[in-house]
């Protein structure tokens, strides 16, 4: 045992492993990864707190599986074995999906698939996992898929307040008697391009407050 | 005919890749600063979505569905390899890239240098994996139809980028708020620019 394997698990560095990403680290607003398949799913919420869920586990344990094999990946292949593992384990999570939430699975669609080619986990498996050991990369991998998770439900929450009046189903504005008053749901945010520019609006957000991360053209 | 052009034109236009299902964003945002490299990247795609959609189509065909292994023999008709389905669809897209880069490299040096950077980047772009999989779910008939489907996805996308990129290239004489500046806007455009391709909604020919 040397002095770095006696560090306590949550040390102030693993700690900030783990909320980093949550703010100014953020994979979707400032690292710009894996917003491929995270916009299609934000409609409602439920849908995207499966999405979220899912992307963590596949995140953190593909993390764990390739800094624990770090050693033993030739470099010349590494893609193609950080593949096969984040293959097999999205591949478990579909099945698992498809086993006790089909209906959300079904809603998902091909975006569960979509997981492997998310950026975050190619992204973070290159950055972190095959320079770091088991433990903190465990927890970069949960710490950044509940970064890209926070963003996910924030969008859907406003989407499915403002599109269709509920939240997480239960119908808000119905039981406020908003309707009667003559409010109209509104359609448009439904569609799926206002995902892409409430993203847009939370970038913003984050950055006028954090100025730091504003970027020099 | 017609109906490959109608699975043609839709692909382009109403199921356009980038704006509405928003696949292949992560090299969308990052490679659309110039139209030059824009363009670069957009034809590198189409030409991994036409040659690896239709290899996927038959694999999906002849392997991994349930029932496709009858042509081993009697025993094999119920054999069911469909969970294996991204494993296998990744794989080939990896291998495929790389073959394509070497076979480029060999035989076109001149197209090798203006796409060789782009073709390792594509292996793990969504819009290619995507692809395959609305391919396998829309359950396309032919090889035709789904290697048709493969490019117009790809020009599709290509046109997306193209025209994101040479947006951008004008927005820097603008003046945009500091903290919108770079990804926050380039959102926003991706976003009108989504719903103005809403308007083909519903064509077919």
């Amino acid at each position: 045992m040397n002095n770095q394997e006696k560090e306590p698990m949550f040390s102030a560095k693993n700690l900030k492993l783990l909320t980093e990403p949550f703010g100014n680290n953020n994979p979707i607003t400032v690292q710009v990864l894996g917003i491929c398949s995270a916009l299609a799913v934000t409609v409602k919420l439920k849908p995207a707190i499966v999405m979220a869920l899912s992307v963590t586990i596949v995140t953190a344990i593909s993390n764990l599986v390739i800094a624990a094999l770090r050693k033993y990946i030739p470099d010349r292949i590494r893609i193609i074995v950080q593949l096969v593992v984040i293959a097999t384990m999205v591949i478990l999570v579909d099945q698992f999906l498809k086993a006790y939430v089909f209906d959300v699975s079904k809603q998902l669609s091909v975006f569960v698939g979509l997981i492997i080619t998310n950026c975050i986990l190619m992204g973070r498996l290159e950055a972190f996992a095959m320079a770091n050991k088991p433990w903190p990369s465990f927890l970069d991998g949960i710490g950044n898929g509940a970064g890209y998770g926070l963003i996910l439900v924030v969008v859907s929450f406003f989407r499915e307040l403002l599109g269709s009046g509920t939240i997480y189903g239960y119908p808000v504005f119905e039981k406020l008697g908003l309707y009667k008053s003559g409010y109209e749901n509104n359609g448009m945010v439904i569609l799926p391009p206002m995902a892409l520019i409430f993203v847009g609006l939370i970038i913003w957000f984050q950055r006028s407050k954090n100025k730091s991360l504003i970027e020099k053209q | 005919m017609e109906n490959l052009l109608n699975i043609f034109i839709k692909s382009i236009f109403v199921d356009n890749m980038i704006f509405a299902f928003f696949l292949g964003m992560c090299s969308f945002l990052a490679v659309s600063k110039s139209v030059k490299t824009a363009m670069g990247l957009g034809v590198a795609v189409i030409f991994v979505l036409l040659i690896t959609v239709p290899i996927n189509f038959l694999i999906e065909k002849y392997v991994l569905r349930k029932g496709a292994l009858i042509w081993l023999g009697e025993g094999f008709g119920d054999v069911d390899l469909s969970f294996l389905t991204f494993m296998v669809f990744i794989a080939t897209i990896a291998a495929m890239t790389q073959l394509v880069e070497m076979i480029i490299e060999k035989f076109s040096p001149a197209l090798y240098n203006s796409l060789g950077i782009f073709l390792p980047l594509i292996a793990v772009n969504c819009a290619i994996l995507g692809a395959a999989l609305f391919m396998q779910e829309r359950e396309y008939e032919n090889v035709a139809e789904a290697t048709v489907f493969g490019v117009g996805s790809g020009v599709g996308w290509m046109l997306a980028i193209v025209s994101i990129a040479a947006i951008r290239e004008k927005l820097k004489y603008s003046n945009v708020p500091d903290p919108l500046k770079g990804l926050g806007i380039t959102f926003i455009l991706t976003g009108l620019m989504a719903i103005a391709f809403m308007g083909f909604m519903g064509i077919k020919l």
